[in-house]
């Protein structure tokens, strides 16, 4: 355990964390890009799933598009897209993660509005909801818990593949890692240890985080069902 | 291939290639060439070999676990909940975090930091459907089996296992598929495969062709072995495919 101790012992230096490009600088940032690329991905995942889902179709679609992300290495998109227009820096970096933050998203969108009982349904139209009114006033608050799901599995992956950022000298908190392992080991050794440890309680942070609030916005009759999560969260691949 | 390197191969390579190349950034550097496929086949050949041999070793090690696991949290239903919980628990820590605290202990002249980082995720994955699959048996078959005098582990060997075997597949294919793409994530110690071309082209005053023609390898490799797992579950439960039929 001698190793643990050398992080926390780098943890406990307070100029680690408050010096330039230290954990705090490189805290803010890691929580900037996962907002942004989390926020990009609910513009393009949430319509795009609530309106398939709506529709009652593309459901072979989503699934396809789910499982072709699984096969695509986070890495390949964070070295591509900085050589593409979008240029250097942090554009590319929200981008790439939010490609992959769409899947969840998109899937527990289109499940959520797929999985409402359709007597419900015929019930709103019976008293005749139109299209729109189906949508907002009976649909989108049933799917609401599936939304939060997704949201939840979405920002876990997010804020854990922003950490691969660091490959790319993108930012975030595996900066810290990846500068530790390029100390070398005997060297950096507390201070790769030390980032792994943040880098794993920010992750486990947000889901204990972000599981309290879908539990907030589940009704309470819906919450034993719910235990079964509609899609699981891909590794940080 | 022998027929390419006749000599017409220049004047080829670089007519495939122009029309591919990113506008402004000049004939110099584009997102594919067969050349830099040609001149690098080996190193080619042999990373790809080790990605995968990687990802095999990965996941069977993980299916050695997690079976067992599967089905200790199948007979023993109070064991359900923490071994779910647990697997759930080290999937949600990333990919970095797990491997910056292992390499220091297991240190990175071998990749056995990224083997034991890669059972664990596929772990999860493995456990999660293989109990789907054995939970999905039904009473009345479990019922049946035990009236024929199987016990326990019989029952499990030739009834509850054969049964869940779609379920186990589609957790290998899954679980193979994601093991691939993180495979990538091993460059953080050198030991990446595909992931070393990848980065390695990014580090190489951004050689696109180096870059791009990675990726397509570690993506085609994920969907062959995602075929040839779903080939193999089907020649393997017979009585599916003629039900779908």
């Amino acid at each position: 355990m001698n190793y643990l101790r050398q992080g926390f012992v780098w943890l406990n230096d307070p100029l680690n964390w408050t010096n330039p490009g230290g954990l705090l600088d490189r805290l803010v940032e890691h929580l900037r890009i996962s907002f942004f690329a989390v926020l990009l991905a609910c513009a393009v995942g949430w319509p795009l799933g609530v309106w398939l889902g709506h529709r009652g179709r593309g459901g072979g679609a989503v699934i396809a598009v789910a499982n072709l992300t699984l096969a695509i290495p986070t890495l390949a998109l964070l070295t591509i897209l900085p050589l593409t227009p979008l240029g250097f820096g942090e554009p590319p970096v929200i981008v790439a993660l939010a490609v992959f933050a769409v899947p969840p998203l998109l899937a527990n969108a289109h499940t959520g509005l797929r999985s409402i009982d359709p007597e419900t349904r015929e019930a709103a139209r019976g008293m005749g909801l139109s299209g729109r009114q189906l949508l907002w006033r009976v649909e989108l608050p049933l799917a609401v818990p599936y939304l939060a799901a997704g949201l939840r599995t979405a920002a876990v992956q997010v804020v854990a593949t922003t950490a691969l950022a660091a490959f790319v000298n993108g930012g975030g908190l595996g900066e810290i890692i990846s500068a530790g392992f390029g100390l070398g080991i005997n060297v950096g050794g507390g201070q790769i240890v030390g980032g792994g440890i943040v880098v794993a309680f920010l992750a486990i942070v947000v889901e204990i985080v972000l599981a309290g609030f879908q539990r907030l916005v589940t009704p309470r009759p819906l919450r034993s069902v719910r235990r079964r999560r509609p899609s699981a969260a891909a590794p940080a691949g | 291939m022998s027929f390419l390197s006749w000599g017409s191969w220049g004047s080829w390579g670089s007519a495939a290639v122009r029309p591919l190349a990113a506008p402004g950034d000049g004939p110099g550097n584009p997102w594919f060439s067969w050349q830099y496929v040609h001149d690098n086949a080996d190193t080619l050949r042999s990373t790809l070999l080790y990605h995968a041999g990687l990802t095999g070793r990965a996941v069977i090690l993980a299916l050695i676990v997690a079976l067992p696991l599967a089905v200790v949290a199948y007979w023993i239903r109070p064991l359900t909940g923490p071994i779910l919980a647990l697997s759930g628990f080290l999937y949600t820590i990333p990919s970095l975090a797990l491997l910056s605290l292992i390499a220091p202990i297991v240190g990175t002249t071998t990749d056995t930091t990224v083997l034991i980082a890669l059972v664990l995720y596929a772990l999860l994955v493995l456990v999660r459907n293989s109990l789907a699959g054995l939970t999905q048996v039904p009473a009345e078959v479990r019922d049946a089996a035990a009236g024929m005098g199987y016990g326990r582990f019989g029952r499990l060997w030739h009834i509850e296992l054969p049964l869940a075997l779609p379920g186990i597949v589609t957790g290998l294919r899954l679980a193979t598929v994601s093991t691939v793409a993180l495979v990538t994530v091993g460059a953080l110690i050198g030991k990446g495969g595909l992931g070393e071309l990848i980065l390695g082209g990014f580090r190489n005053n951004f050689y696109k062709a180096e870059i791009l023609t990675g990726t397509i390898l570690c993506v085609a490799l994920a969907l062959v072995l995602d075929l040839l797992l779903a080939g193999v579950g089907r020649l393997l439960t017979p009585w599916s495919r003629r039900q779908a039929a």
